[in-house]
């Protein structure tokens, strides 16, 4: 818990010789510009337009580049946040509104503080930020990096206290900060317990062609959601010309309502690693980076311990497994805050230091990757899951599954049910299953894949989990009917304008609009000319955008218009046209200044 | 019952099909590039020939159609083969390399009106007044948006707050006006062997940013011959002391369809810098 200490001060963060300082010190540990600006952001609390030059010029790198960097991340800030910076997750089932009071709102009168802001007196700041991956624990926040679940209003009042005694967090209670595992249904991946360096010691033993050629035939497709057979990418990979390969491991679970990978992470790390070794042996790759989410930063120390204990066992390093010339090792990077991320040309940009901007394909990472090199790029999941593969053979892979999805997927179940978690199941499981196993009663809509997924209404309970039918990366956020589905639909508007990379015009512009417009109708102002409105852009955004971002930003609220007709309906005015500028509230601040004496406008309200 | 006939012959004449005109390509050539070169217009802001494809603006999203040719009814089966169209996909013709026997859709009601509606998106992000602009009639978005019919913002305006930089003595950023194609991020780089400019945020609050270490232009490396000055398409970066040297009405779009100027920058490179 050292780099939870808190040591920071915003005053010293103009003092070129202590950062430079800093700066030397962060690059002993790695000189990844994340990185950097991370230790940079804990020490001084901000990173300074001072420490923007420091860092350039230490790191040879133009100042514009990490002046982009650091406006780039959610997590990186030019002003002082407070000593305690406090992050409530928005998410639906994770977020400060998830159990129905506005927790955000109470913990800021309780300390005086608004969202976005930091206090007079630099103690303490608090914000909003993008799923934190929680889900199946409950109403969650981010305290200086690491996570506090479970949150109601006395555990926030708990909190509040010890800020305002100034007790630092390693003395808080440490029962706060464990996160349970919280496993429901186990399958073929959660349920196999693989010796370590058993998948490496079978993949020597059978060759690097026969060993791709098992991941090929056992049918594995990636995890992430897009569902690329892992096999022919690796192969694809193997034969692409570069001066090095690398394999890159997508620990950026950010799609809210997705929280497999923390576990996979916290208790299968071994066979990630192991799943990724692999890969390095049949691409011909001697260096891996695993990038890793900021949200899951708490995740670091011990994913690093594992590392130790591979190196120091010849399970990573040189020689691996005494085979001479099979060498390899595995670096983490640690985003900082960024959904657009998990993209994965996106990634790959931000583990080379600049902003997470999706890149032009073709060509595919398979042969212009990672500083242009061939790259695999695979999920957790995946990478676990092909570990599995090589040790037990294609067979015991595809003897589970359908016809098209072979084996098994980890679901992450959360919202309305009395079982939150991790379920693992075949594919072809069907969504009422699901519903029944995780007891959820009543459910009205269940959002499979996250908010750039589908939403499915009780009619479609019997589709199932697969690559033809529902495909998902891994959540499944169940509604029930005491829910308002319109805010749901806010709420992943709101998320996706938060998110959107700013590259291109549809997803740019287009999420901020259908946010403003789901806004009107949610405040009761919406005519059938917004649903239309809403429509337009949603097609442009599907049709024209650089990135799957912008091209799924308008699921959930064309799915909504789809299945849900009445949800929006109901906020409708019934007329055909509303005009987007409100003049009540556009002459309040007006109305307010004169005390309410505004004839004009009051002759206005009368004409109409 | 499938024949390639027709396609096999494209491909070993190295050609693509745009709107049914077949034209050739250089192997390596991007569809814009490929249609410009051809004589052939598809509107967009952030490309320019010669700098590296980008793919940000979305203008020139085009239509692929895959195709396969069918034996049609009786009468047109005397006639011989038509063509079914079985599915297309959106593509930016900037990015998408050109490959043989692509048969592409670009200038259709459909495919304009999708691009209307993004020209009417930079209106709505950005602060863009015309009237009182001092790049009217050289501007290249006003000149697309004219192009598509554009008769209004549509969208409700975001009335942004950006700075402006005019800290150099003759040239000016205006980023009320900057819609964020990175011509001259780009043009700064890849031929001025400089890297005066780059893009900095997210979202609707990515903006441009000046690489010095104040962040102002004055103390950039930028000088009044680099392309990064000449090839902004609003009025973003401007020349000082030059804006009304033209007068209003005689400017380039006010005598050209900006289609006939597109076309002539990939003749002329040096058309671009009015």
């Amino acid at each position: 818990m050292g780099n939870i200490l808190i040591t920071g001060c915003p005053h010293s963060g103009d003092d070129a010789g202590m950062l430079r300082q800093i700066i030397a010190g962060a690059c002993v540990e790695s000189s990844h510009l994340l990185h950097v600006l991370h230790i940079l952001q804990q020490k001084f609390l901000h990173v300074s337009e001072t420490a923007i030059r420091e860092v350039a010029t230490m790191l040879a790198l133009p100042y514009s580049q990490v002046e982009a960097v650091v406006e780039f991340y959610s997590f990186f800030h030019k002003t002082p946040r407070g000593k305690y910076d406090i992050l409530f997750s928005n998410c639906i089932c994770c977020g400060y509104l998830a159990d129905g009071t506005d927790l955000m709102a109470m913990f800021g009168r309780r300390l005086g503080i608004v969202a976005g802001r930091t206090r007079e007196d630099g103690l303490v700041s608090m914000d909003q930020t993008s799923c934190i991956g929680m889900c199946d624990h409950g109403a969650a926040l981010l305290v200086n990096g690491m996570p506090v679940t479970g949150l109601d209003g006395s555990l926030l009042e708990r909190i509040a206290i010890l800020i305002e005694d100034r007790v630092p967090l390693e003395d808080w209670p440490s029962e706060w900060f464990q996160i349970e595992d919280s496993i429901r249904m186990s399958g073929m991946l959660l349920d196999h317990e693989m010796p370590r360096g058993d998948s490496l010691r079978t993949m020597l033993a059978l060759g690097a062609e026969a060993s791709l050629n098992e991941i090929i035939q056992s049918g594995l497709r990636g995890r992430g959601g897009a569902g690329f057979s892992t096999g022919m990418k690796w192969k694809s990979c193997r034969a692409a010309q570069g001066a090095a390969h690398y394999v890159i491991c997508n620990a950026d679970e950010g799609e809210p309502g997705t929280f497999k990978d923390r576990l996979l992470l916290h208790r299968y790390a071994h066979s990630l690693f192991e799943g990724m070794t692999v890969c390095a042996y049949l691409i011909g790759a001697n260096l891996g980076y695993l990038y890793l989410r900021g949200e899951y930063r708490y995740l670091l120390p011990h994913l690093q311990s594992v590392l130790l204990l591979r190196r120091e066992t010849g399970l990573l390093g040189t020689n691996i497994c005494n085979q001479p010339g099979f060498s390899f090792d595995v670096q983490i990077v640690v985003g900082a805050g960024a959904y657009i991320c998990g993209e994965e040309s996106a990634l790959i940009e931000s583990l080379e230091g600049k902003r997470g901007i999706p890149r032009v394909r073709p060509p595919f990472p398979v042969s212009h990757g990672y500083l242009g090199q061939p790259t695999v790029v695979n999920n957790v999941e995946t990478f676990v899951a092909a570990a599995c593969v090589v040790q037990k053979g294609s067979a015991w892979f595809r003897a589970m599954g359908d016809e098209v999805s072979k084996g098994s997927k980890i679901l992450s179940i959360s919202g309305d049910c009395a079982s939150p978690g991790i379920y693992e199941y075949p594919f072809g499981v069907s969504i009422r299953q699901m519903l029944e196993d995780c007891g959820a009663a009543d459910t009205y809509a269940v959002q499979v894949g996250g908010p750039s997924g589908v939403l499915i209404g009780s009619p479609e309970f019997d589709r199932r989990l697969g690559y033809d039918d529902l495909p998902t990366g891994g959540a499944v956020m169940v509604f029930d009917k005491s829910r308002d589905l319109m805010s749901v639909l806010v709420n992943f508007s709101r998320f996706f304008s938060h998110e959107s990379c700013g590259f291109c015009t549809p997803c740019r512009v287009g999420t901020v609009l259908l946010r403003d417009r789901l806004d009107k109708i949610f405040s009761g102002r919406g005519a059938q000319t917004d649903l239309e409105e809403i429509l337009h852009t949603a097609r442009l955004m599907k049709q024209h955008s650089h990135c799957g971002l912008g091209q799924t930003a308008a699921n959930p609220v064309l799915d909504g218009l789809q299945r849900f007709p009445q949800v929006l309906g109901k906020f409708l005015l019934n007329r055909d046209f509303e005009p987007d500028l409100d003049l009540e509230k556009a002459l309040a601040e007006g109305r307010r200044i004169r005390k309410g004496n505004d004839t004009i406008a009051c002759a206005d309200r009368g004409g109409q | 019952m499938m024949k390639t006939d027709n396609r096999q012959d494209q491909a070993a004449r190295n050609t693509i099909t745009i709107d049914g005109r077949e034209i050739p390509f250089q192997p390596g050539q991007t569809i814009i590039d490929a249609a410009l070169e051809a004589g052939i217009y598809i509107p967009h802001l952030c490309h320019r020939s010669g700098l590296s494809p980008h793919g940000s603006c979305r203008l020139c999203m085009v239509d692929i159609v895959d195709r396969k040719e069918i034996l049609g009814d009786s009468d047109r089966r005397r006639e011989g083969k038509i063509q079914e169209e079985t599915r297309s996909r959106s593509v930016a013709a900037c990015t998408m390399p050109a490959t043989a026997g692509q048969w592409i859709r670009n200038n259709t009601p459909e495919l304009n009106e999708a691009r209307k509606l993004i020209t009417q998106m930079l209106f709505t992000e950005g602060n863009h007044i015309c009237p009182s602009c001092e790049h009217s009639g050289n501007c290249t978005l006003q000149a697309v948006a004219y192009y598509l019919g554009m008769l209004d913002g549509h969208f409700p305006p975001f009335f942004p707050r950006r700075e402006l930089d005019a800290s150099h003595p003759t040239v000016m950023l205006d980023r009320d006006r900057c819609i964020l194609c990175e011509l001259c991020v780009r043009a700064s780089r890849e031929v001025d062997g400089k890297n005066v400019f780059a893009i900095a945020g997210r979202g609707t609050r990515a903006r441009l940013i000046v690489n010095s270490e104040s962040g102002m232009l004055a103390d950039s490396d930028i000088e009044m011959h680099d392309l990064a000055v000449h090839v902004c398409p609003v009025g973003a970066i401007l020349i000082k002391e030059q804006g009304y040297r033209v007068p209003i009405g005689q400017r380039t779009f006010d005598l050209h369809q900006v289609e006939e100027i597109d076309l002539g920058k990939t003749i002329l490179p040096e058309m671009g810098q009015k």
